[in-house]
């Protein structure tokens, strides 16, 4: 991978923080934008400028085919069989949201058991809890394993006839583990469980193909795969898409309807879609799925797995580093720092970071339930993704070595 | 400010490694206050005796990060014995230093400590976190 050349990509990375030049590695909260997705974004506002699917001139025509044609452009990237399957939302939140509220409504009932876990993201889990108050749903939790993740033989363990969903996420965003979607799909549909997985981790950094995987909901969010904000995708098989009653209605859903109450839906996916969509988003996330094709899944993947091998074999010295997930195989290093045989606290060391130019996250990192798994009450990430570099990982490593108590509250002078 | 910094790092260090007061009492002549739904992290409860118009006591406990351990721990030390008229006003002097305005340094003692605090803005929580459950609970000991 040309690393050089895809920097110039990214226009942010030009500048500086705390007066030192960027690095960025906090890729598990958002990603940083290339040249063509900022390009199709302002093509929408300097060019397109019209809503879509309504008006009978040029211009609203040419906004139905950016948007449409990004549909057909998510259905490809996430290998998806029909187009209608592919619903925009605005980002992988909303996604789960809707499919918690719609399946509990329509599918479930009092006593059901939805399947979570305690490294999910509160997304994944906080849907579900506030879901099934009104019904009176149960969510059980899949044991992890000692390094913290799911496994076949655990998941296997939780499986009672009352589990109606499993709802978890393709790679955690704490840990960096890769869940056996694939396997667990089979046993599901076996059962006639319901698998919706939250891929907002997984699908900047690993190739998806939901038909392989065979998931019944699989969400994501643009801008952890180098799109813009507040735009995503619920994907769902279509016989269920046709069958779920959306959760917010409004212009554009729907076909018609009258003063006795009728009212006639659109089809699947339009009638999820109430309101106007982020227009310049859904064009944006398109040129981003279009712009990490190009750069290739597997490629992406890979040069992760070795910045993080890279930075393990450079730390491998440093005893005042804790890392809690060396085997897990992605861009995520989650770690503590210690002082004189002490913790130092998360956000004091990711403070310090910040003063050497280095961006990462401290805290629980919206995984409330885990640190009870680490014990430990915050962790910091370094999130690399595929525009970080050696020098960068080296810039981080020299930080932590100069990582004390003290250090950390020398920034404050 | 021509206060030696390796002081006040001192001073920070000093209640981080030792925290003054920090241990939970139960006892229902305390009022309380948990503070964690300001920030995801620092997870912290105040509690304080206040008897006559007085401060008797104060204490704290939970998980934190240096900057709020350690403001919690000196406004413990600072606010006890006070009147809840002079902390009160030494509540508002802290916040003033922390927004940068101007605050009387001779009312905060060792609380100048978190003078460039707001140099971080992303910890100024941090370093109010201890200060607002206090002034919250002034604001219940008068009933309001």
């Amino acid at each position: 991978m040309e690393t050089n050349k895809i920097r110039e990509d990214f226009p942010i990375l030009k500048r500086t923080m705390s007066g030192k030049p960027v690095v960025y590695f906090d890729n598990g909260a958002t990603t940083l934008k290339p040249q063509p997705v900022i390009d199709a974004i302002t093509n929408y506002y300097t060019y397109l400028g019209a809503n879509a699917h309504r008006g009978d001139y040029e211009m609203s025509g040419q906004v139905d085919d950016a948007f449409e044609g990004a549909r057909k452009t998510a259905q490809k990237f996430l290998n998806a069989k029909h187009v209608e399957e592919i619903v925009f939302t605005s980002g992988s939140s909303m996604g789960l949201n809707e499919i918690a509220i719609m399946v509990t409504r329509q599918y479930l009932k009092e006593g059901d058991v939805i399947l979570s876990d305690e490294s999910e993201h509160a997304s994944s889990y906080l849907p579900w809890l506030q879901a099934g108050k009104e019904k009176g749903t149960k969510i059980d939790f899949i044991p992890l394993d000692e390094e913290g993740k799911i496994t076949i033989e655990n998941f296997k363990k939780v499986l009672t006839d009352q589990v109606k969903v499993v709802a978890l996420a393709m790679v955690s965003n704490v840990l960096g583990f890769t869940a056996p979607i694939k396997e667990m799909a089979k046993i599901c549909h076996e059962r006639g469980i319901l698998l919706v997985v939250d891929g907002a981790q997984s699908t900047p950094h690993l190739p998806i193909d939901v038909q392989d995987l065979d998931v019944d909901f699989y969400v994501l969010s643009a801008h952890k795969m180098c799109g813009p904000t507040g735009v995503g995708v619920m994907y769902g098989k279509k016989k269920y898409l046709d069958e779920l009653q959306p959760v917010f209605y409004g212009g554009e859903s729907n076909a018609r309807y009258n003063k006795c109450g009728d009212l006639i839906l659109k089809e699947s996916p339009l009638k999820f879609e109430s309101g106007t969509q982020p227009i310049e988003g859904v064009i944006g996330m398109a040129a981003a799925m279009k712009y990490i094709d190009s750069i290739g899944k597997e490629n992406i993947h890979e040069y992760e797995v070795e910045l993080k091998k890279y930075f393990l074999e450079q730390t491998k010295d440093l005893e005042n580093l804790i890392v809690y997930n060396r085997n897990a195989e992605s861009g995520i290093v989650t770690f503590n720092m210690k002082d004189k045989g002490q913790l130092i606290f998360a956000q004091d060391v990711a403070s310090f970071l910040n003063t050497q130019g280095i961006a990462v996250r401290s805290g629980q990192h919206c995984a409330k339930l885990l640190p009870d798994i680490l014990q430990v009450p915050a962790t910091i990430r370094a999130s690399f993704y595929f525009y970080n570099t050696k020098e960068e990982v080296d810039r981080l490593v020299a930080a932590l070595k100069e990582v004390t108590l003290e250090n950390c509250v020398d920034i404050f002078f | 400010m021509a206060i030696d910094p390796t002081l006040l790092r001192e001073i920070i260090m000093d209640h981080y490694e030792y925290p003054r007061n920090k241990e939970l009492i139960q006892d229902d002549s305390y009022l309380s206050r948990h503070m964690a739904s300001d920030s995801c992290i620092d997870d912290i409860t105040v509690q304080s005796k206040i008897a006559n118009g007085k401060i008797q006591d104060i204490r704290f406990d939970g998980t934190a990060c240096t900057i709020a351990t350690s403001s919690t721990s000196i406004m413990t030390e600072l606010l006890v014995d006070k009147t809840v008229e002079e902390a009160k006003e030494i509540l508002e002097n802290y916040f003033s230093m922390i927004d940068q305005k101007e605050y009387d340094e001779d009312l905060l003692e060792e609380a100048v400590a978190f003078q460039n605090v707001g140099k971080q803005a992303n910890r100024i929580n941090c370093a109010t976190i201890g200060w607002k459950a206090m002034r919250d609970i002034l604001k219940e000991s008068e009933g309001e």
